[in-house]
């Protein structure tokens, strides 16, 4: 395949790799678009949906929007804020009229997983957990956060992962609307049908991306609070298994009554 | 005023550029009802060979333990390939065309489909499978009469996600002009046509809203004995 040797010589450039225009300079960009996002994201979705899994109800509410959420296509979100007026033209910060427009849409992208995964959580520490912290006398917000919200970490955690790597992947779509980010490799190389710059930009993307997932794999184990214990367990004991599995299929069924 | 008059410019003229438009609508219905219809088209192709492909994974998965981890990893990975690079990379092979989108789009469902079959066969419980092999069912009818419909809660959860999603996913098609919904919306950035972006962007929705109210719907005429027990 000429396309593959193409891509390769693409990335073994340096040129392309350097200045204004070059993959390193977007490559920081739609990091730093992903992070913000994601930050967002985390500020305005988690104290909602862990203190609604502490009061055990909204969950109703927590699903759904998860799902109108999912429904919602970024690229359509992307494009009405982009052609919106609001907020105003010219170029804002380091994001720029695109970017901007861009971080709304991922920050939005990003609250599905992040509320279902919070939600479901802390919904489901387990009932004599949290009956034996009233027993012990604890008042509603120290059990929230001494007892529920260690506990839900992991899956807590799990979520935010998931939603890392899928906001990473599609601020890709920056370069539909002219916004920053690798897209632009991508799309550029696309429109000039030279596919090797095109695939060269996708491979950059998918081994970022793979390197986030590691990154975030890494906390999620580090927030474990029952690390220690499982260490000290004997290899293939019964049930607990290290990584959390995501909520998704199962999470919905919540929903679906 | 301008607009006032009937030959006047209408809300979607140059000069007033609405964001909501009956007369669009209603002006443009039959090209509406195209990139609808084709929208819908790609989105049921790409989840129905979705399904057709998880389906054979998951049991292969589920059948050979050190296959498992293989095929959710494969799955997961393309998960992290981004929508908007996963076409350019399939165009050398099968050029622009719809093919490309419905394969692209297919191989997403695909992730959420093998995990959401694995684990609904996980759920069924030990003591079902065992009465029923205690009866004399063989691996093919336990599968197709017990483990299946026992499992297909968990698996039509998983294909709402994935029909959902994929009918989001689909407007990334503009990128090789097949893209339904999505070509108007890509058109209403570039031309600045505001009735256009906002009424392909809300028939978006309102198509994932009604594919999962009729998966839901299916899951019911489907499962009529999960009704009883919550009840």
């Amino acid at each position: 395949m000429t396309v593959l040797s193409d891509a390769w010589t693409y990335l073994t450039t340096s040129a392309n790799w350097t200045g204004d225009a070059g993959m390193l300079h977007l490559l920081l960009q739609q990091l730093l678009l992903t992070v913000t996002a994601l930050a967002i994201a985390l500020v305005i979705g988690l104290p909602i949906a862990l203190w609604l899994g502490h009061l055990g109800r909204g969950g109703f509410l927590a699903i759904n929007i998860s799902n109108i959420g999912r429904a919602v296509p970024t690229f359509a979100l992307l494009a009405l804020f982009v052609t919106a007026d609001f907020p105003g033209t010219g170029v804002l910060g380091p994001f720029g009229r695109a970017g901007l427009a861009t971080l709304f849409a991922l920050a939005l992208f990003a609250l599905p997983p992040l509320i279902t995964n919070s939600y479901v959580a802390v919904r489901e520490v387990p009932a004599e957990v949290k009956q034996a912290a009233d027993g012990m006398g604890m008042t509603g917000l120290q059990k929230f956060l001494r007892v529920e919200l260690p506990l839900a970490l992991p899956l807590v955690m799990s979520g935010v992962r998931l939603a890392l790597v899928q906001v990473w992947a599609t601020a890709t779509i920056a370069a539909l609307v002219a916004g920053p980010g690798l897209g632009r490799v991508i799309t550029d190389g696309f429109f000039r049908t030279n596919y090797g710059k095109g695939i060269a930009g996708a491979i950059v993307v998918g081994l970022v991306a793979l390197v986030l997932e590691l990154i975030a794999a890494t906390l999620q184990r580090l927030a474990d609070p029952m690390r220690g214990a499982r260490a000290g367990r004997t290899p293939g004991g019964p049930g607990m298994s290290v990584t959390s599995p995501t909520v998704e299929p199962s999470a919905d069924t919540v929903g679906a009554q | 005023m301008l607009g006032a008059s009937a030959d006047g410019p209408t809300c979607y003229s140059r000069l007033t550029n609405e964001w909501i438009c009956g007369q669009y609508v209603t002006d443009r219905r039959e090209e509406l009802q195209h990139a609808t219809l084709e929208h819908l088209e790609i989105t049921a192709l790409a989840v129905l060979l979705g399904i057709l492909i998880a389906f054979p994974l998951a049991l292969a998965a589920r059948r050979f333990h050190p296959l498992e981890s293989t095929i959710l990893g494969i799955a997961t990975g393309i998960y992290t390939i981004p929508s908007l690079a996963l076409l350019p990379l399939m165009v050398p092979f099968t050029g622009l065309s719809k093919t490309t989108v419905v394969i692209a789009l297919a191989l997403y469902a695909l992730t959420i489909l093998v995990r959401s079959v694995l684990e609904g066969l996980r759920a069924v419980p030990e003591e079902v499978v065992e009465s029923a092999t205690g009866l004399g069912y063989g691996a093919g009818r336990l599968l197709f009469r017990v483990e299946l419909p026992l499992a297909l809660p968990v698996i039509m959860a998983g294909l709402r996600v994935a029909t959902v999603s994929t009918v989001a996913l689909t407007t990334i098609g503009s990128l090789v002009a097949y893209g339904g919904l999505g070509n108007l919306i890509k058109d209403g950035v570039q031309t600045n046509f505001r009735a256009e972006l906002f009424t392909a962007a809300v028939l978006c929705v309102v198509l994932a809203v009604a594919l999962d109210v009729i998966i839901v719907l299916a899951q019911r005429l489907l499962t009529p004995w999960t009704r009883g027990v919550r009840a």
